[in-house]
């Protein structure tokens, strides 16, 4: 009985296989210009590792900004409530999660009982999302992973100027020309993501625990500076890698599908 | 009695030199290196055209984003004051400014005299600036001068529906492989540029006769964007580009003949 969990993202696919309450399979590939495609792709990959085909997954939803173009999902679920449902299986305590998508930002507060009190997005402004730190690392020439550990031996952070991306460029340009240490901007950067983040967060008005989930969520940095900004501490996810806490919360909900209720 | 005014803004650099009976000559080069050579290199541009030499200058103030660098500049003035005085002196009837420079924009409501008596300043998001359009220009690999041209070809309205220029990057490469004729995709991105800046200029209550200053104003594509998105007609100036530069050269003239008003040329 598999159960599966599809979130197709603006960066990237996540597929996620469950076999009664377990992960039995995932996968994470970078998004293809076709949703379809990347879906196909992410899942075949996930289900070849555990050798499964197709036709052993009883249940698929889908989720994520491509969701509607996923040809073998029974249902789509939005991002947030797969987000805030995956979050609380990897945490069963938290009641603030920050989820950061490749071009969005989510901030979701649950109840005790696991229930979605209240959540705030933005995908208006770059500034924030996963995007930010793509355009900051591309200008920096270091990978997206490389930026958490980059900055850790930073002395003197930059401040930079605006959260603007585009003025964040320019400003991370000149602070680059003038041989500001890589490991300072890096810092700056990292900053300004976090304090970013928590307005975001502090406009739903944090509750203990506070757990964070998408790709930056690996970024130390970030998340570090996210705590202090916010004064609590951010708990960390170990029981699986943070970045397919969608795909995670979709496969959740698929195995309610199959056994006919919420377990 | 000659005066000076010399605005150095993000991307040019506009030196205007001026008397009594209005401006002498006017020069516009775009910023490379430092706002220091640029102010240089302008002022003398505008002096040669004026067949006169610093000594001739009484007085100069200077205004724009790299104000504090203009070292010959006796004394420095906002932008947005130049912008007012400029424009008013340009044509009596404008009580709104409209001001799109290269990083930052504004809407000025200003009285019969020139004195500004609200206004409204975005810098913080690049969305509704100048740099919007040099961004996009770079990826339809087209000069800032050829938006005007090329969105007058457009043959259907296209919406962008990202607002954040990282965001609207994205989607206008996407349709650009997906085909779509470039003076639609350059209509749509006036149209996006005008929507945010009449989002700003709505903080006051734009009222006739409007104009539109700077630069980007020489840009018919977005001039008549704006229209649309206001509502109401705008009024043209002859010289927007250097409308700051005006500005601060009367201000350089009220302060060397403080009882005599300039003229109108």
């Amino acid at each position: 009985m598999l159960a599966g969990g599809c979130d197709i993202g603006s960066l990237t696919s996540k597929a996620v296989l469950m076999n009664r309450g377990r992960i039995v399979g995932a996968e994470i590939i970078k998004s293809k210009p076709e949703p379809g495609e990347s879906a196909q792709e992410v899942m075949g990959r996930a289900l070849a590792k555990g050798g499964y085909s197709f036709e052993d997954i009883s249940f698929c939803v889908g989720t994520g900004y491509g969701r509607e173009k996923i040809p073998f999902v029974q249902e789509t679920v939005s991002e947030i409530a797969c987000h805030a449902r995956g979050a609380r299986w990897l945490v069963p305590s938290a009641r603030t999660v920050i989820d950061i998508g490749g071009q969005d930002c989510k901030a979701m507060r649950i109840s005790i009982d696991g229930t979605m009190e209240k959540f705030i997005t933005n995908d208006k402004c770059a500034s924030g999302t996963g995007r930010f730190l793509e355009v900051m690392a591309e200008v920096l020439g270091v990978s997206l992973e490389e930026l958490g550990n980059v900055s850790s031996s930073s002395k003197n952070p930059v401040v930079l100027a605006s959260a603007c991306t585009v003025w964040a460029q320019a400003d991370v340009i000149r602070h680059l020309n003038e041989n500001v240490p890589l490991a300072d901007i890096a810092a700056g950067i990292n900053n300004a993501m976090a304090s970013r983040m928590a307005i975001i967060a502090n406009n739903i008005g944090i509750e203990k625990d506070v757990c964070m989930t998408g790709g930056v969520a690996k970024n130390a940095a970030v998340v570090a500076a996210l705590e202090k900004i916010l004064g609590v501490r951010v708990k960390r996810i170990r029981k699986s890698d943070p970045q397919i806490a969608g795909a995670i919360g979709a496969a959740l909900l698929a195995e309610e599908k199959i056994s006919g209720g919420p377990q | 009695m000659i005066v000076a005014g010399c605005d150095i803004g993000s991307l040019t650099g506009k030196a205007v030199i001026m008397d009594r009976n209005g401006i002498l000559s006017s020069a516009v080069i775009p910023v490379k290196g430092r706002p220091a050579d640029c102010a240089e290199a302008v002022m003398a541009r505008a002096m040669e055209e004026a067949g006169i030499t610093g000594e001739d200058i009484s007085f100069c103030v200077g205004t724009g984003y790299g104000r504090k660098n203009i070292p010959f500049a006796d004394e420095e003035e906002s932008e947005i004051s130049c912008h007012a005085r400029g424009a008013v002196w340009q044509n009596p009837g404008i009580r709104t400014i409209i001001d799109i420079g290269g990083q930052d924009s504004k809407a000025i409501k200003v009285d019969g005299s020139g004195t500004v008596l609200q206004y409204v300043y975005n810098d913080k998001c690049a969305s509704g600036t100048g740099r919007f359009l040099e961004i996009i220009a770079g990826t339809l690999e087209l000069s800032l001068d050829e938006l005007g041209d090329v969105s007058a070809r457009s043959e259907k309205v296209l919406n962008l529906s990202n607002q954040c220029v990282v965001f609207a990057e994205t989607e206008i490469i996407s349709l650009l492989n997906e085909g779509v004729y470039i003076p639609d995709i350059v209509q749509a991105l006036h149209r996006a540029v005008a929507g945010r800046v009449a989002a700003l200029a709505r903080g006051i209550v734009v009222e006739p006769e409007t104009t539109m200053t700077g630069g980007v104003a020489r840009n018919i594509g977005m001039f008549r964007a704006l229209e649309s998105v206001l509502g109401c007609e705008l009024a043209c100036l002859e010289r927007p580009q250097i409308n700051g530069a005006v500005g601060a050269a009367l201000f350089a003239l009220e302060r060397v003949s403080d009882s005599i008003k300039p003229g109108r040329a």
